[in-house]
């Protein structure tokens, strides 16, 4: 087979950081080639240079053989290299035609020309079993076919070459089963791609060839049926991996969250959550299992304070809760590792240090007499830094240069080291690598272990069976049953998440 | 990478470090907009080199030179603080304009009128801080309304800081040219008697006109450093104005934060009114302060909303203001030149690319987040 593209001795120098030392890498005619590494292991910088929005400091980018210089993504677009990023670029208000048309515009006679447009995009969807109506407005699209306008969006530029940066993160299980049908339909086609991810099923699925990347480095490429999950997993960290997470059984304790008929409005006003009841033992780990959109948001940020609710109640550590403030429930014991970590969780542009303290700032040793206390945030967060091992050159490095797994860690290092009687996780390991995946879901046995009660709630079903001890299923607003984690199989957990009745299985108990 | 590592261990080095990556841009930006000025200068038949020797003569030559330019500062300062403190807490505040109108006219009216209403003399030490803390107080009061009004019903400062800058003026129009104005039968301006003797802010040097209102100004600059990085409620401050979401997830009262924060905002501002009054003017005069309360928005922006910058670039607009009389002397070039000046100053600040691009600086990832689009 021809090689399409090939990167050979790539450095790239990032102050503090070797981000890419010597890599060399290659993408033949028709291939799935996927891309494996942790979070700063250097693969979207090289994605990056070869997409033209970093300069290598050395090496070579080669497209069909021939060196090539690229400036910036109009020469890699012209060398037919189309990428598709993690966060969509789309305008929600314009139509899928307009959307595509954007930055390369049809005109005729001056004016923007639509129909040809849509033809042509109807043409690609066809051709590569797309399936998208040009007429669509995106906003209304659901993500996976959004998905798809950004691909299209590529292929109408001619792009041969498709990068996909971890295409599967914003999608459901069935969602990345079509995915997977397009990408082998394009490769049949003769489109080459390069599928960054870190998830080591999806790989093994998908790829034709595997290259896996860490410290900056490229430590292996592997063929799927060379290899196995443990193996990738082992090459990615550079240690063996505990995949399957160890647990003991559970010690469920006095309840510590009891939810009653609650319900909430999300912001459109519409009910999202229709009035729902569960309890959180200490002890435990309750997960919530759906797919996401089900209300497990507005859940979250009820409990948490974040929203109003119009009805129910809660209970929390013996005391009501209901439509308390936010800092009202933080002081009674409860740790939120919020869904939208850079939205929620963490003031990007603040030192890590002081990212540490967001929610304990007013509080001795931090805040003495309303004057903060630099030699105790100072202390608490190297103190942190180490216990919890987050990645940083310094504690005052601003958060937003982290890798999201060491984001995250930033937060799961301030939430849990507060004392605090219960844990509710928001999604807590969306977007990170294997090696945080499993350092965060040791921490939330650990809390359990300890004594803590953990609402876990996750649109990652393989994350809920592994942590749970009891799982909740929930379906448009409401709790369709709760199951004891190891009575129950993955595929009627699935069943359940679209809309089954589970009449004739296991009584609904709360 | 701006590490800062040595925050702790060679504070020294470090604060030098980051003071001179702070500089950088606005001090190029000082530069380009001067040497532009120059060719306006040169277009206009005049000698540029000359005239700038003019406006440093005029703006630090002499010592009244130097007192004045001070006095200049004075305002700028207070009024570029207001703007700046805004800026930290997301907040735009066009308002400073009529902020400082109202704290004027309140330290005015306490400084002829209250020893009379009283039937007292008030000492100085009481009648000083009496008309300079009401003063301040009522541009803080007139400041929370817009606060309010954002916290708790969503409507932008912006707009509703303008709005209010139009009730403002003219309502101190109202008040001076009726019910304050002053009552001397030679008097056709629209202007308050003069103030108490014992509302007066002294003089520091006999023989100039520089007042204690400058180094007060120097000592509220460091308070308000004091406040947004070492205490709690600056540390609050400064959460919602970088990401309100997370402010509220750290359990901060937001809407009380935002109006906190206007209502400081509106003291600077009315201090800058205040001061003018009863150091400077002792009376307010229609029309005296027009442009303060804009300048005070270029001055918080070429400072980079920093306590520390704002200094410097009030006094560097106190000296251009004040030079520029002495440079029209010499070289017949209009004092407006100034002006063009002073809007390209802004103008590189605000559109920091330009001036990146022109010097080749690397541009660092932080930004500074200056106030939020609607709804935000």
């Amino acid at each position: 087979m021809t090689i399409v593209l090939e990167a050979k001795n790539i450095t790239k120098q990032f102050p503090g950081v070797l981000a890419n030392d010597n890599v060399d890498f290659d993408l033949r005619q028709g291939e799935i080639h996927a891309m494996l590494g942790e979070n700063g292991a250097g693969k979207t910088t090289l994605m990056n240079i070869i997409y033209g929005l970093y300069r290598p400091d050395a090496g070579q980018v080669s497209v069909d053989g021939q060196p090539i210089v690229i400036h910036s993504p109009k020469d890699s677009i012209q060398h037919g290299i189309g990428m598709v990023h993690q966060h969509f670029m789309l305008i929600p208000v314009f139509s899928v035609a307009e959307n595509i048309m954007l930055g390369d515009e049809t005109t005729r006679y001056g004016a923007l020309d639509r129909k040809t447009v849509a033809q042509r995009v109807r043409e690609l969807s066809h051709q590569y079993g797309l399936d998208v109506d040009p007429h669509a407005l995106v906003g209304q699209l659901p993500v996976g076919l959004q998905q798809r306008v950004e691909i299209i969006k590529t292929l109408y530029r001619d792009a041969k070459i498709l990068i996909l940066d971890e295409p599967t993160a914003v999608l459901t299980p069935q969602e990345a089963e079509d995915l997977f049908r397009i990408m082998r339909e394009l490769t049949e086609k003769g489109v080459s791609i390069i599928f960054i991810t870190h998830k080591l099923k999806e790989v093994l699925a998908v790829a034709d060839r595997i290259t896996v990347m860490r410290a900056g480095k490229v430590v292996g490429t592997v063929k799927p049926k060379e290899t196995s999950e443990k193996k990738l997993a082992a090459l990615m960290v550079g240690r063996e991996v505990i995949l399957k997470v160890e647990k003991g059984r559970a010690k469920p304790g006095a309840e510590v969250l009891k939810v009653d008929g609650l319900k909430v409005h999300d912001k459109r006003g519409l009910e999202s959550v229709s009035g729902v009841s569960f309890s959180v033992r200490a002890g435990e780990v309750l997960g919530i299992a759906g797919v996401q959109g089900n209300g497990q948001t507005e859940l979250v940020e009820a409990l948490t304070g974040l929203t109003h609710s119009p009805g129910g109640q809660v209970w929390f550590a013996g005391s009501d809760v209901t439509n308390r403030m936010p800092r009202t429930i933080t002081e009674t014991g409860m740790a939120h590792i919020p869904e939208d970590r850079l939205r929620h969780g963490l003031v990007l542009s603040y030192a890590v240090a002081d990212n540490m303290v967001l929610n304990t700032y007013y509080l001795p040793p931090f805040g003495v007499g309303g004057i903060l206390q630099p030699k105790a945030i100072d202390a608490n967060a190297r103190k942190l830094v180490q216990e919890f091992d987050v990645r940083t050159p310094s504690p005052y490095v601003p958060t937003s240069k982290l890798s999201g797994g060491n984001q995250q860690k930033v937060i799961v290092a301030r939430e849990l080291s507060r004392e605090v009687k219960l844990l509710i996780a928001n999604q807590p390991t969306r977007g990170l690598d294997v090696g945080s995946i499993e350092y965060i879901h040791k921490e939330i046995v650990a809390m359990r272990d300890r004594g803590l009660g953990v609402l876990l709630v996750s649109a990652e079903l393989d994350e809920i069976m592994a942590l749970s001890d009891r799982i909740a299923v929930m379906y448009r607003g409401q709790i369709v049953t709760i199951a004891e984690a190891g009575k129950v199989t993955r595929e009627q957990l699935g069943l359940w998440m679209a809309g089954a009745h589970p009449e004739g299985l296991s009584h609904p108990h709360t | 990478m701006q590490s800062s590592e040595e925050r702790f261990s060679n504070p020294i080095l470090g604060l030098l470090r980051a003071a001179a990556n702070a500089l950088l841009v606005p001090l190029l930006a000082v530069l380009t907009a001067m040497i532009i000025g120059g060719i306006v200068i040169a277009l206009a038949k005049g000698d540029p080199f000359y005239a700038y020797v003019g406006l440093f003569q005029g703006a630090f030559g002499s010592p009244k030179a130097l007192s004045e330019t001070a006095v200049w500062a004075t305002p700028y300062i207070f009024a570029g603080l207001a703007v700046a403190l805004a800026f930290k807490g997301g907040l735009f505040n066009i308002g400073a304009e009529g902020q400082l109108a109202f704290g004027a006219v309140m330290a005015a009216w306490i400084g002829y009128a209250l020893p009379g209403v009283l039937g007292i003399d008030l000492p100085a030490i009481i009648h000083i801080p009496l008309a300079v803390g009401l003063g301040a107080l009522t541009g803080a009061l007139w400041a929370a309304i817009p606060g309010f009004l954002k916290a708790y019903t969503g409507g932008h400062e912006v707009i509703n800081t303008i709005m209010m800058n139009y009730i403002a003026l003219n309502l101190t129009s109202f008040l001076l040219n009726a019910p304050m104005k002053d009552p001397n039968p030679d008097n056709v301006i629209a202007r308050t008697p003069l103030i108490a003797e014992s509302a007066r802010m002294p003089i520091i040097f006999e023989g100039f006109r520089l007042h204690w209102g400058f180094l007060l100004a120097l000592g509220v600059a460091f308070l308000i450093w004091l406040l947004l990085w070492k205490t709690t409620m600056g540390y609050e401050i400064r959460t919602v104005g970088a990401n309100p979401d997370a402010a509220k997830y750290a359990g901060i009262n937001v809407k009380r934060t935002i109006v906190l924060t206007m209502a400081l905002s509106g003291l600077l501002a009315g201090l800058a009114g205040a001061i003018e009054v009863t150091g400077l003017n002792y009376r307010h005069e229609l029309g005296f302060s027009i442009g303060y309360g804009f300048d005070a928005i270029a001055i918080a922006l070429l400072g980079k909303t920093h306590p520390a910058g704002v200094v410097l670039a009030a006094i560097l607009f106190a000296a251009m203001r004040n030079g520029a009389t002495r440079m029209q002397f010499l070289t017949q070039i209009p004092v407006d030149v100034i002006s063009v000046i002073q809007a390209l100053i802004l103008l590189f600040v605000a559109a920091d690319a330009i001036i990146r691009y022109i010097y080749r600086i690397r541009a660092r990832e932080e930004r500074v987040v200056l106030t939020r689009g609607w709804g935000g």
